[in-house]
């Protein structure tokens, strides 16, 4: 299985009927597509949609539904659309119940960035800093080390998103939490044993006595 | 509120104006009037709006021209151009978290000094910013941000001005009709006054300015 789909899987688990989601661009889109046949939940997209749904049949896109990233998208029927003051008011007032983030780095703390790598990719911070500050529970969806480099370090050298520490990582590798801000192994990936998870990560990491492999 | 010609209403806007531009990657921005404000040449513009879409596209436009000397933005990554010209020291950027850059426009156009919001606490956002603890809690001081004038796109337009939006057009539209002195309006639709039932109407008529006529 491809990483992101182990990843995206993993994570669709997480997801309980009647929660409002906002997905981030990249593998975190991915969990959409994995979630049971006739769970509902609501997807936001921060651009002033809830409701948002798979992207259009060809030839049906409407220039004024669209996602994020701008792409076309449809409206499930039970959508709203509203301003970004609301939008921001949904995700900074405590009302989203989750967010599912892509991410460059996090420490051992459970503090993430994911939003610039100084002199080489100034973005712009979009959504993401509001999205960790303000949802009820952010998963960081990704790889686990990139180029052979590990991405779970003892402390962030690019700038962090947030002080706030995320709830849960989830890679190829590993599902990791961070309980009294240590990172601490709760799942390995699909035949990976926790010596593996260990070798790809910098960061200082609690090893229970028995560590379940994920369920997908 | 004045209903002009497109040419005449972009007329109105001097060089060297600050101006709040509606749209999400170019969803509800006012293309009609991105174009005129090229094809006039108006420079050196400070723009203020959540991200410059793409080269040839929304304001990506205008970065394209070079009309645009200072940008105030949430998100430049999908304008390679509008990075070059960062990088190049050419465009000045100031990068502002999405929520708050939105709630610095509505502060400005309900009329309040700014906002406390805990988004960007420790983190490079917070460079320079005042932190206020309310309750035991930290939150950084935003100020409110307010422009000459406002570019927004509507989907349904009266005769009066009374407007209403579409889906995902909406975005900072109608935040951004309350924060400028001049509020100049591209809708998709103008309609007789009387078709839009009042509880439909976002934007009441008294803040729009220039109606933008059909061409």
């Amino acid at each position: 299985m491809e990483p992101q789909t182990i990843i995206a899987r993993r994570i669709a688990r997480e997801l309980t009927p009647g929660m409002l989601v906002n997905l981030g661009i990249g593998i975190p889109t991915l969990v959409a597509n994995f979630l049971p046949a006739g769970l509902q939940v609501f997807f936001q997209s921060e651009n002033g949609l809830i409701g948002t749904g798979a992207p259009p049949e060809e030839g049906m896109a409407h220039p004024m539904l669209t996602d994020a990233a701008g792409r076309p998208v449809t409206a499930l029927p039970g959508a709203s659309t509203f301003d970004s003051a609301t939008s921001f008011g949904l995700i900074r007032g405590g009302h989203l119940d989750l967010t599912v983030l892509g991410g460059l780095q996090v420490d051992q703390a459970g503090r993430l960035a994911n939003w610039m790598i100084p002199d080489k990719m100034v973005p712009g911070m979009g959504g993401a800093m509001d999205l960790v500050t303000g949802a009820k529970r952010v998963i960081v969806a990704m790889q686990h080390t990139a180029k052979g480099a590990a991405k779970i370090v003892k402390t962030c050298t690019l700038p962090v998103t947030s002080t706030r520490a995320v709830d849960l990582v989830v890679t190829e590798l590993a599902v990791i939490a961070f309980p009294d801000g240590c990172a601490t192994l709760l799942e390995t990936g699909p035949g990976i044993s926790p010596a593996q998870v260990a070798a790809a990560t910098e960061a200082e990491l609690e090893i229970p006595p028995h560590v379940p492999e994920m369920a997908l | 509120m004045r209903t002009r010609s497109l040419a005449h209403t972009v007329a109105v806007i001097p060089d060297g104006a600050s101006l709040m531009i509606g749209g999400f990657m170019a969803v509800g921005t006012p293309e009609r009037i991105i174009d005129e404000i090229v094809r006039q040449k108006k420079h050196d513009l400070t723009v203020i709006a959540n991200d410059t879409a793409m080269p040839g596209k929304g304001i990506g436009k205008l970065v394209d021209a070079k009309l645009v000397r200072k940008l105030i933005a949430s998100h430049i990554g999908l304008n390679p151009e509008t990075q070059r010209q960062m990088t190049a020291g050419e465009l000045a950027v100031e990068l502002v978290p999405q929520g708050t850059l939105i709630e610095r426009i509505r502060a400005g156009g309900h009329g309040l000094g700014g906002v406390l919001t805990p988004t960007g606490i420790g983190t490079l956002a917070a460079k320079g910013k005042q932190i206020i603890a309310v309750e035991g809690k930290d939150y950084l001081l935003e100020t409110a941000l307010r422009a000459d004038f406002a570019l927004v796109q509507a989907f349904l337009a009266d005769y009066l001005g009374n407007l209403s939006y579409a889906l995902t057009a909406r975005n900072f539209n109608p935040v951004m009709a309350m924060a400028a002195k001049t509020v100049i309006v591209s809708a998709d639709h103008i309609m007789p006054t009387g078709v839009l039932p009042p509880d439909q109407v976002v934007t009441p008529a008294p803040i729009v300015d220039y109606l933008v006529a059909n061409s």
